[in-house]
């Protein structure tokens, strides 16, 4: 039974990993058949870091993601800390609407979206609207849930007493916030802006439907590849992508462990000195 | 006469439809050191946090210094709060907790250093500046929460709770400690607790509050000595509480017997609770008691035993440093000022009868308390 599991869990991983493995492996073979590793080289990695119109589509990912996750991580902090003053029931309610959104299949946004964005424009006589800022406003949509869903639960769990204790040393409600309540949900917040950054970096499904042609970030410009043969220089980018997202997941998830043995160790210590806190 | 500081006009709090507070008027001076004593859900707490300014009373005012401050916010208000859990900043060490009200309202470094140095001192934490807070003790969160309200040198110290989670022990220190502080920084202390214990030792005033209402005000000694209702005697420490009728002034009848006491200026015949403090009531032969009865439990509590002696069918319970051993038949003499009469209230009825003694009646107690804190 256990060698069982122990062959599915090896299976998972496998099944989980395989494609990127040969991704990777891909990117470092001189021959263009996937099937045939030929030679190793980083000749790929040299042919991409000298493709500008490339580096430009990377760039103009980069740009939304970093943007829209500034933004939605500010406006969705805000969001949860009013959520969180609200009664039970006004909050109940708000934080089902704004799961709503994150079940809610991506090519429904996006067609959603469009619509809003050619009506808007239709408003303003525009048949051009569609480009950065419309981009912008809708990764900050569908980052706004995830942002309040990271940063309310620190919220719930923080001491409500401490922004009264600010408060009672002389600190103005928003003073209060930035001295003490920012520092006590930031691993919620950092939780949710690096999955902001990375929903926003890999989003295909709605961007395409809200971007124009003079800026195209990158998946939206890649599935327009998948029509011809990929250049094997895309593996190469592909696999520092991965890269990038495996590294922004192991510090979330240092961050979260480092965070919670800390709340551990002040409650054990508080336990010691007798009695419940 | 001491000059009066804060002044409570008329509170009521209402959340909901449940009535918190129940116009609470209340005067408290310059420079004393008050204890709001209650049990849970009485609305002591409610009444210090009015006074912080974390909440507004739903009407009714608040008075500093005789200016209205009802409406100011808590960073306007002269005085510092020291939580029930500490709530002290996690994110900063000792220093800079103690520090962090300095730096708010701007002074000079210099200034900073000297006075979170002295507190420092004062605390006894000398050498622990630079201590991540979640390393520290319980007893010694406390001393850091108590020197991070301090150094602003407030008018008016509020302590919410302050001991609730340190052991007994170090709870008898902390209260020395802290009516020692009380009185070397000479500002006013508004404490609130449900230990009477913590409340008799070591306040100048205390008020006992029930259900959002005042129910007396005095000090230490007065409410032992003369509680205002049946509530006040059971709550302030073991009474036995009995139906008397007040014949004439210094005359009251009970168990069919009339006793001479030293209370006076109640209606002829008026139906009226009478305390006997347990500790007051001395055995003697059976022949020579005013009241006799017969001995149906004892345990021994150290300093004293704790003797059930059912009279009649009612059960007191007197403590004794002698010991008289279950079934005895013993007598009991009550002196004049032994005797307590109080007017009859809500409460009459519901405390002070032993019937329902057993030996764990101090760990019913105890769960009252630990539910206290939660």
């Amino acid at each position: 039974m256990r060698k069982a599991s122990k062959v599915i869990t090896v299976l998972v991983f496998i099944f989980l990993y395989f494609p990127i493995i040969i991704l990777a492996v891909a990117s470092f073979s001189s021959g263009t058949d996937i099937a045939v590793f030929k030679e190793f080289t980083f000749s790929r990695y040299a042919e991409l870091f000298k493709d500008a119109a490339l580096l430009r589509l990377v760039r103009n990912s980069a740009i939304i993601a970093i943007v829209s996750t500034i933004v939605a991580t500010g406006l969705g902090t805000a969001a949860a800390v009013g959520i969180h003053r609200m009664g039970k029931k006004m909050r109940g309610l708000v934080m089902g609407m704004t799961n709503i959104p994150i079940t809610n299949p991506d090519i429904v946004t996006g067609v959603s979206l469009a619509l809003m964005f050619a009506f808007v424009g239709t408003i303003l006589r525009s048949n051009a609207i569609l480009g950065f800022w419309t981009l912008l406003i809708a990764h900050v949509t569908f980052n706004l849930p995830y942002v309040i869903l990271n940063v309310m639960p620190r919220i719930a769990q923080m001491d409500p007493n401490l922004t009264d204790a600010a408060m009672d040393l002389g600190c103005t409600p928003a003073k209060a916030f930035f001295k003490v309540t920012l520092h006590e949900i930031m691993p919620g917040v950092i939780a949710g802006a690096l999955m902001s950054f990375t929903m926003s970096l890999d989003d295909f499904v709605i961007s395409y439907f809200v971007t124009g042609f003079e800026f195209v970030t990158l998946p939206v410009e890649i599935y327009n590849y998948t029509k011809k043969p990929i250049h094997p220089k895309v593996y190469a980018l592909f696999t520092l992508l991965f890269l990038v997202i495996l590294i922004l997941m192991i510090v979330m998830n240092i961050l979260q462990s480092r965070s919670e043995s800390r709340r551990e160790k002040m409650h054990i210590r508080a336990k010691a000195a007798g009695g419940e806190v | 006469m001491a000059a009066e500081l804060i002044r409570l006009k008329d509170l009521v709090m209402e959340f909901g439809n449940e009535r918190v507070l129940d116009s609470i008027n209340l005067t408290i001076e310059d420079k004393k050191f008050l204890t709001l004593l209650g049990p849970s859900g009485c609305g002591k707490t409610t009444t210090l946090r009015i006074i912080a300014g974390f909440q507004k009373p739903t009407s009714g005012e608040v008075f500093f210094d005789g200016q209205p401050i009802t409406d100011l916010p808590p960073y306007k208000r002269q005085v510092n709060t020291v939580f029930q859990n500490y709530a002290l900043f996690p994110h900063l060490d000792v220093y800079d907790n103690i520090a962090f009200g300095l730096r708010i309202s701007k002074l000079p470094e210099k200034e900073i250093d000297r006075r979170v140095g002295e507190m420092l001192a004062s605390v006894s934490l000398k050498g622990f500046e630079n201590r991540p807070i979640t390393s520290l003790s319980g007893g010694q969160q406390q001393r850091v929460a108590i020197a991070r309200a301090l150094v602003n040198r407030p008018k008016v110290l509020l302590l919410d709770e302050p001991l609730g989670a340190l052991d007994l022990r170090l709870r008898m220190d902390m209260q020395n400690e802290l009516k020692q502080i009380q009185q070397e920084v000479g500002i006013t202390f508004v404490y609130v607790t449900h230990d009477q214990e913590e409340a008799l030792s070591m306040s100048d005033t205390v008020v006992v509050m029930d259900a959002g209402k005042i129910l007396q005000i005095g000090t230490p000694e007065d409410i032992y000595n003369e509680p205002a209702n049946a509530f006040v005697a059971d709550f302030i420490g073991e009474s036995n509480i009995l139906d008397g009728i007040m014949l004439e002034d210094y005359k009251v009848k009970m168990f069919g017997q009339v006793f001479t006491c030293v209370d006076k200026g109640f209606e002829r015949n008026e139906p009226v609770d009478v305390v006997i403090r347990p500790e007051d009531i001395d055995i003697v032969a059976a022949d020579a008691g005013h009241l006799c009865g017969t001995v149906t439990n004892v345990i021994f509590k150290g300093v004293h035993y704790d003797t059930i002696v059912d009279f009649k069918g009612f059960k007191w319970l007197i403590q004794t440093t002698d010991y008289y051993p279950v079934d005895s038949y013993i007598g009991i003499q009550l002196n004049p000022d032994d005797i307590h009469v109080m007017k009859r209230s809500e409460y009459s009825g519901l405390y002070g009868d032993y019937s329902t003694f057993s030996d764990e009646y101090d760990d019913i107690t105890n769960a009252d308390e630990s539910a206290d804190e939660e």
